[in-house]
C-alpha cells in the first residue's frame, strides 16, 4: 500500500495544478465573503470560523472527480484491483493521497485566512486544531463519494450531492469547536466521527470501486 | 450471457478466445481475473475454487485490458522496470514521458508491464491491438518465453496468431 501511495502521489505531484486550483479556490471563496460582507471586523471575526470550514469543505471536493475518475477511464482501476491489494486498501490508500495533496495544503493556508477574516489569534489554533479531524473526515467521505458515483453520467454533479448532506455533522462540530467558549466537546465529536468514518469510509469505497469494475 | 463455457488450462497452455464482436469475450476474460463476479458455475485453480477473494487470485493474474492503463504523466521507465523494455522495443524511451508514445508503443508498454509482472496467468484482451508486424512477432516470442517457463496465457484477438499447441475457443 505504501508503493500504491507513493506512486499516486507522484502522479499528483505531476498534476500539480489540483492542489493549486483547490488553494487558489480556497482563498478567492473566503476573500469573497470579505467582500460581501463589508470590513467591518466584528461582522468578519464572527463569521469566520464557518467561512474558513466551507471554504475548505468546497475546495476539497474540486480534485474528487479525478481521483478515480482517470483511473476508470484509462483501464487503471482493474490494474488497482488486480495489484493484489484489498479494494478497501486502494480505497483508503486514495484517501490518504487526497489528503496529502489537499487537505492538508487547506490547512497550512488556512491561517492566513482566517488572519484575513479578522479572527482573533487565540482562535486560530483551535481552527486549525478542528481542521486537522475535519478535512481528513472529508477526504474519507469524499473518497467513498467518488467512489460511488464512478462511471455515473453525471458523476461531478452525484460527488457533491453526496458528499455535502454527509459532512454537515462535521460542519457543525468543527466551526462550533473554535466559536464556542468550551472546545473540547465539538473536538471529541469530530474524533468520533473521523474513529467512525476511518473504517467505515474506505469500506464502502472498496464497495463501490468493485461494483464500477464488474 | 455466456453459457456452456468449459475448458482447462494446463501450465504451458495458451487458450485463444475467437468471437464477433461483442460475444463475451472480454467479459469472460474479466470473470477469469475475478473482476465481474460469475452467475454460475465454477472457477478452479488446482482443484480449488479459484476466486475465493480477489486479492489471492489476483496476485497470479496479470491483467491487460483494451485500455492500456498508462500514465501520460509518468515517463516509460516509471511504468515497468527498465530491464523488461527491451523485449518490446522500448528501451530508447525509458525517460519519456508516456504521453509522447503512439498508441503502438503504448500497447507495447502494457505488453511490458504484463511480461515484467512475474504472474504464473496473463490475461489479455486483445493484446495485439494497433501493433504493427514487428510488435506481433515480439508479442508472440514473449508468450513463447512466458509459456516455455511454465505460465498460462488466455488471450482474446481478432489479429492472427499462430502459436504452437494452442487451444482456441469460439464464442
Amino acid at each position: 500500500m505504501i508503493a500504491l501511495i507513493a506512486r499516486e502521489l507522484k502522479l499528483s505531484l505531476r498534476h500539480g495544478a489540483d492542489t493549486v486550483a483547490a488553494l487558489l479556490f480556497f482563498i478567492i471563496a473566503g476573500t469573497l465573503f470579505a467582500f460581501a460582507v463589508g470590513p467591518s471586523p466584528a461582522i468578519l471575526a464572527g463569521i469566520a470560523a464557518g467561512v474558513v470550514w466551507v471554504c475548505a469543505l468546497l475546495a476539497a471536493l474540486l480534485p474528487l472527480d479525478r481521483l478515480f475518475g482517470a483511473d476508470f477511464e484509462d483501464g487503471t482501476l482493474d490494474l488497482l484491483l488486480l495489484s493484489g491489494l484489498s479494494a478497501y486498501e486502494v480505497a483508503f490508500a486514495k484517501t490518504v493521497v487526497h489528503w496529502l495533496t489537499t487537505g492538508l495544503p487547506l490547512l497550512l493556508i488556512a491561517a492566513p485566512l482566517a488572519v484575513m477574516l479578522r479572527m482573533p489569534e487565540t482562535k486560530i489554533p483551535l481552527l486549525l486544531l478542528s481542521l486537522v479531524p475535519g478535512t481528513m473526515i472529508l477526504s474519507l467521505l469524499g473518497t467513498m463519494a467518488a467512489a460511488v458515483s464512478l462511471g455515473a453520467r453525471r458523476a461531478a454533479v452525484l460527488m457533491p450531492l453526496i458528499t455535502l448532506p454527509l459532512i454537515i455533522p462535521a460542519l457543525i462540530f468543527g466551526a462550533s469547536a473554535v466559536t464556542t467558549a468550551h472546545p473540547a466537546a465539538p473536538l471529541y465529536m469530530l474524533g468520533a466521527m473521523l474513529a467512525a468514518a476511518l473504517p467505515l469510509a474506505p469500506l464502502g469505497a472498496g464497495t463501490a470501486l468493485r461494483a464500477a469494475a464488474e | 450471457m455466456l453459457q456452456g463455457i468449459d475448458f482447462t488450462l494446463s501450465e504451458g497452455g495458451m487458450l485463444l478466445l475467437r468471437g464477433r464482436n461483442g460475444a463475451g469475450k472480454s467479459t469472460l476474460l474479466r470473470a477469469l481475473a475475478g473482476l465481474t463476479p460469475l452467475a454460475a458455475g465454477e472457477l478452479l485453480w488446482a482443484e480449488e475454487p479459484a476466486v475465493r477473494d480477489l486479492p489471492s487470485h489476483a496476485a497470479r493474474i496479470a491483467w491487460l485490458g483494451h485500455l492500456d492503463a498508462v500514465k501520460p504523466a509518468l515517463t516509460v521507465a516509471e511504468h515497468v522496470p527498465e530491464a523488461a523494455l527491451k523485449p518490446v522495443g522500448l528501451e530508447k524511451f525509458a525517460a519519456l514521458p508516456a504521453r509522447f508514445l503512439s498508441a503502438g508503443q503504448k500497447r507495447r508498454l502494457a505488453i511490458a508491464r504484463v511480461a515484467a509482472s512475474g504472474r504464473k496467468l496473463w490475461l489479455l484482451d486483445e493484446p495485439t491491438t494497433g501493433l504493427d508486424a514487428a510488435s506481433v512477432q515480439r508479442f508472440a516470442d514473449l508468450c513463447t518465453a512466458h509459456r516455455e517457463a511454465g505460465g498460462m496465457i488466455i488471450a482474446s484477438t481478432h489479429t492472427p496468431l499462430e502459436l504452437k499447441d494452442m487451444q482456441v475457443l469460439e464464442l
